[in-house]
């Protein structure tokens, strides 16, 4: 069973991102790690792949070289295989742009199963396999908190505002989990040793068969204009209790239309 | 009343274990990704360049390099400015100092003395001129040179403490990791994996201030010398500002107190990083005495006086960590550093020279002699456990010149027990007669020995703006603390005690680790801990606890200091 | 500007947020439309108009029954290109999420998601958006049409206009990958409610409570809520390994701590603080602080946002 997971490399600690001024965008030249949501879908792989007794997993990414570093951290853990895709052409890159050229790498390696994670914390958004799975023309099961698989088919439990559905579908499938769907393994020591010497590929969007004009920002569709701060907060206000407090509060919910 | 009547729950034979079935073999093994560490192991790595046949026979990985931080680098800090004289010996021509991570060479400098609303220039003590020397952020250094030791062939391990000392047979065999995945109270969780055992024909512990397994082997192997180690307590914090400073700052003074019996021993330090940050860094010796000063809160306050205040104002502080820094120099050394299958090196063997605030260099000369100590005895196909195998090492630091500068400025330090003002005049004697007058050693006392008085001084730190000056919070928030909530307590403290110790360690932690907890009985009060917070910096094993490996990957993420 | 807003609908009703987006299309003013895919999903069509919609597609069929994204790509695919929509709205849901992503895709087309605000400035349509949990705020936008954008849930109420819409029915060609996945169950109520991280309203206690034998004080108020009950003896818990809060009312009983780190700062998201000590560092992020004591106020307050509620 061939299981890719699509991984990304996001800048390390909240405490210390910004967004660069110049490009608006997140500042990502600092050190990276592997985004923590991607961590459980590289779990939710490994455990697919050990429980079918054989099979690959093959970490997928887009970023810059030094991404790779922190797909090892995928490699430590148990996956296989890493497939970079770096090339400068496709810095900047949007949903639109994102989604083309990780679905071409997707399509060379063919994978049976496409696992992604619930968001990239770095940019918030929760979307990437939609546009993925569309791409691929596969079927998509999303906030998937358990997973199982039978018989070439796959079911997922997905959470939703509502409560729960099960969702099968037949592979080959994308899956995207969400962190509620288990505990990562610590990678072993043995794993951190060996995860170098696992096979790390680097490829260009010439490679994929993609464009330069249909990566980064000539393939996006979308721009961000400016930076701003947020709405201020209104004023805090600060009372004694005089007996009245819980009323006070009460009405304060209702102003906020908080009720 | 002092902390040193109030011992943890502490025993270093709880952090021995015998050797058994190694789940992983290494030639050398090095603990700690710091500038020791890793200039031990790139000598190592480009000796055995030069002996492959010496280097295929301590297997597949020659050299391993354990760090418990996610990455080398995470857990580094100092103020710095470097004298390159250790690189440019380790590196030779290799790698040239322009292309080294530095900020830029010092070219100016000043030293005032402060009081409350006043800045007076005085002249640099000899011990301090900086010329010659570099800026640079050690974090940053660290990651430079973990690059550096691997592609010489060195295998880091990120993520992995060194745990406990495998001994046998009387002589070290390596290391066991921590576990990894337990509970608030010690169960396995889930993902739970126990520690592995690492066995080595050497290990090299370049832990760092209060290095958990030298504190075991110092006790195990009867190293520890004639006086205790004492410590500093270092906070700094970085800056973004709209004007570059252009030169090194060194200030004494306000807003510590000169009186004898405050016992506050310290100053600050702000540096250039470049065009467009500072750093700033308030460093107290340990020995204070006054239950309410908080390291933390008195580097606020310097930030408030008109002459720093001007740095920084309108800037924006992008980093913040603390660490504790070893300052009894020649006089606490270790009897030896070395035991069968065994070298200690850097900070954690206290090489530090105070008066000079450097340790930089004599961290990567140790651990450059350190390699060819190990190299010479493993290539002599000596057993590196044999007695006196290692004596290599001891012998070669004894002849450099880090021992010659140490022991110039022995008595220093110790002279600042007896107040600013003596201390100063004492100190300046011992320079100009390069340290032979006054004659003899002075002597240290344990921090925790030092009675506490209580003073107002909580009454005077500022009330944080947000803006100038910051809660402790805030200030873990943004050292990247990457610490479980629901990790097990790595700090050791007894859980009750006076209300003025357990108040001694909420002001010291500078992470508010420590809260005042409720009544106990007996007028003891419960000491709460909040263990994820800690970022490791070691103050509270100088004042009554003793701080122990929490797990690997956890504490802070240092990328600037 | 001729916009197309994608309705969602659950158990017979249409959703909230949807009508919210609506009734923003309309203010933005040019042709606005909508269009209701499901099942027996016909008599909700009328509703639509009420809210600013002139036309409202339905397609209604067996097939579109289950919340399932992929086969609603496909119908709005068409729609878009036969209707020339030069932007569509989605309100932000799991489902429609995945359908607006797949939207990009399939048509090429920019998608800019969690947007709090839509505007147009210098000719030009611009979404607002914060970034960095609130930190900062961005602008942005699109390079080409259509445009597509997930509003964040709650953003706009809806504001009944009182006009009527045209409806007209669709029947969408579904490809043979949109249907392959199917829903086995549906909707099932989790037994344990979502966990405290995804909560909307939190009311969590400290060590001001005493102890954990107080904490239903707690519970009883979130209960009255409608939210979770969390306690937090450590009020100095920053680690960022921990996932931050982000509800859109926080109430602190007994908490003295400096929570900033912890709780996001949604512009949305409300914080009360109930602390007998008038220097807690809490009351500095409070919106609203009271001072006294919470033995007294927390129990009332649980009283009167019952009777409020039950009103």
């Amino acid at each position: 069973m061939k299981i890719a997971v699509c991984a990304k490399h996001v800048p390390e600690a909240t405490a210390q991102r910004r967004l660069d001024p110049q490009t608006k965008r997140l500042d990502r030249s600092g050190e990276g790690t592997l985004n923590q949501f991607d961590v459980h879908a590289v779990e939710e792989a490994l455990k697919l792949r050990d429980a079918s007794g054989e099979g690959e997993v093959v970490i997928v990414s887009l970023g810059p070289e030094r991404a790779l570093e922190a797909m090892r951290k995928a490699l430590a853990m148990g996956a296989d295989r890493v497939v970079l895709v770096s090339d400068e052409a496709a810095a900047g890159s949007d949903l639109v742009a994102t989604s083309r050229v990780l679905a071409a790498a997707l399509e060379r390696e063919g994978a049976d199963v496409v696992l992604f994670g619930q968001q990239a914390n770095d940019s918030d958004g929760a979307v990437l396999w939609a546009a993925v799975a569309d791409r691929l023309q596969r079927p998509l099961i999303s906030q998937v908190a358990e997973l199982t698989h039978e018989d070439g088919k796959v079911r997922g439990k997905r959470q939703t505002e509502f409560g729960y559905d099960v969702i099968e579908a037949p592979l080959p499938a994308v899956i995207a989990v969400s962190d509620a769907i288990n505990e990562p393994r610590y990678p072993s020591l043995k794993g951190i040793m060996g995860a170098k010497k696992k096979p790390q590929e680097t490829v260009s969007l010439g490679d994929l068969g993609v464009g330069a004009d249909e990566a980064g920002e000539a393939g996006s569709r979308t721009e961000v204009y400016a930076l701003s701060d947020p709405p201020a907060r209104g004023d805090t206000v600060k009372i004694e209790d005089d007996g009245s407090a819980a009323d006070k509060i009460l009405q304060f919910l209702q102003e906020k239309k908080a009720l | 009343m002092r902390p040193s009547d109030y011992p943890p729950p502490f025993s270093p034979s709880e952090f021995i274990a015998a050797p058994r079935e190694p789940e992983i073999e290494v030639g050398v093994l090095i603990v700690g990704a710091g500038p020791a560490g890793l200039a031990c192991a790139i000598r190592l790595g480009q000796l055995l360049e030069e002996t492959p046949e010496l280097a295929e026979r301590l297997g597949e990985v020659p050299v391993a390099v354990l760090e418990k931080g996610k990455q080398p680098g995470s857990h580094l800090l100092s103020g710095a400015v470097v004298n390159p004289r250790s690189l440019r010996r380790l590196f030779k021509d290799r790698v040239p100092t322009h292309e080294m991570p530095f900020f830029g060479r010092v070219e100016h400098e000043s030293v005032y003395f402060l009081t409350a609303k006043r800045a007076m220039r005085i002249p640099a003590p000899p011990t301090m001129r900086n010329s010659g020397n570099y800026a640079a952020s050690l974090s940053q250094l660290g990651r430079w040179l973990a690059g550096q030791a691997e592609e010489v062939g060195a295998v880091i391990l990120p993520e992995t403490t060194g745990h406990k000392l495998l001994v046998g047979d009387g002589r070290v065999r390596g290391v066991k990791t921590g576990d990894k995945g337990r509970g608030r109270n010690g169960e396995e969780l889930p993902n739970f994996v126990p520690g592995d055992e690492v066995q080595a024909k050497v290990t090299v512990l370049a832990e760092g201030t209060q290095g958990h397994l030298t504190g075991i082997a110092l006790d195990r192997f009867a190293l520890q010398g004639d006086n205790p180690q004492v410590w500093a307590l270092g906070v700094k914090e970085v800056w973004k500002v709209a004007k570059p400073l252009g030169r090194v700052i060194h200030t004494m003074g306000w807003p510590l107190r000169p009186g004898a019996k405050y016992r506050e021993f310290g100053g600050s330090f702000i540096y250039p990083m470049g065009e467009d940050m500072i750093t700033i860094g308030m460093v107290v010796g340990l020995d204070y005495r006054d239950v309410e000063l908080s390291v933390h809160d008195v580097l606020q306050e310097l930030k408030t006086h008109p002459l720093v205040r001007k740095l920084v104002e309108g800037g924006e502080r992008i980093a913040w960590g603390a660490k504790t820094i070893p300052e009894g120099g020649f006089l606490a050394l270790p009897k030896r550093l070395h035991a069968p299958g065994l070298l200690i090196v850097g900070d954690g063997a206290g090489l530090v020279n105070v008066p000079a605030l450097k340790g930089i260099h004599y961290a990567v000369e140790s651990g450059r002699l350190a390699a060819e100590a190990a190299f010479s005895a493993l290539q002599r196909g000596e057993a590196p456990g044999r007695r006196g195998a290692l004596v290599g090492y001891d012998e070669a630091l004894e002849q450099s010149f880090v021992w010659r500068d140490l022991k110039q400025v022995r008595n220093m330090r110790p002279a600042f027990g007896r107040g600013f003002w003596l201390g100063g005049a004492m100190a300046g004697a011992m320079t100009a007669s390069r340290g032979n007058f006054p004659p003899g050693d002075a002597s240290l006392e344990h921090d925790a020995e030092q009675e506490l008085i209580r003073t107002d001084r909580a009454k005077r730190y500022p009330v944080p703006d947000g803006k100038l000056t910051f809660d402790k919070l805030s200030s873990v928030f943004l050292s990247g603390n990457q610490t479980r909530d629901d990790a097990p307590n790595h700090l050791r403290v007894r859980d009750r005690v006076p209300p003025e110790i357990a108040e001694l360690w909420t002001r010291m932690c500078p992470a508010q680790v420590y809260e005042v907890g409720d009544d106990a009985g007996d007028g003891d009060v419960q000491v709460e801990v909040t263990p994820s917070n800690c970022v490791q910096c070691g103050a509270i094993t100088a004042k009554g606890g003793r701080l122990t490996p929490p797990e690997g990957g956890s504490g802070p993420e240092y990328k600037l200091t | 500007m001729k916009t197309l807003v994608f309705l969602e609908h659950h158990e017979g009703k249409l959703q909230q947020d949807s009508l919210g987006v609506l009734g923003k299309a309309a203010a933005l003013g040019g042709e606005v439309e909508a269009v209701l895919l499901g099942e027996g999903v016909e008599q909700l069509a009328a509703e639509a108009g009420k809210f600013g919609a002139s036309r409202v597609y339905v397609a209604d069929d067996v097939l579109l029954a289950a919340p399932l994204p992929q086969p609603r790509v496909d119908a709005l695919e068409s729609l878009v290109n036969d209707g020339g929509h030069d932007t569509v709205l989605f309100a932000a849901s799991v489902l429609s999420a995945d359908v607006a992503a797949g939207l990009a895709a399939r048509l090429g087309a920019g998608l800019n998601w969690d947007l709090t605000d839509l505007v147009e400035e210098d000719g030009r349509l611009v979404g607002k958006r914060p970034a960095l949990g609130d930190a900062v705020y961005v602008d942005v936008g699109w390079t080409s049409e259509p445009r597509l954008a997930l509003i964040r849930s709650g953003t706009f109420e809806p504001a009944e206009t009182g006009g009527s819409a045209e409806v007209e029915k669709i029947e969408p060609r579904l490809q043979d990958f949109s249907l392959a996945a199917r829903m086995v169950e549906q909707a099932h109520e989790e037994s344990e409610g979502p966990s405290i991280e995804d909560a909307d309203v939190i009311v969590a206690g400290g060590r001001g409570l005493g102890g954990p034998e107080n904490f239903a004080l707690v519970e009883e108020l979130a209960k009255a809520l409608g939210g979770d009950a969390g306690w937090y003896p450590y009020a100095a818990q920053v680690g960022q390994t921990g996932k931050t809060v982000s509800p859109k009312l926080y109430v602190a009983v007994g908490i003295s701590g400096a929570i900033q780190h912890k709780v996001g700062m949604q512009s949305s998201g409300l914080i009360v603080a109930i602390n007998k000590d008038p220097n807690a560092p809490i009351f500095e992020y409070a919106d609203f602080g009271v001072v006294g004591d919470l033995h007294e106020i927390v129990p009332k307050l649980t009283e009167l946002v019952r009777a409020r509620k039950a009103a």
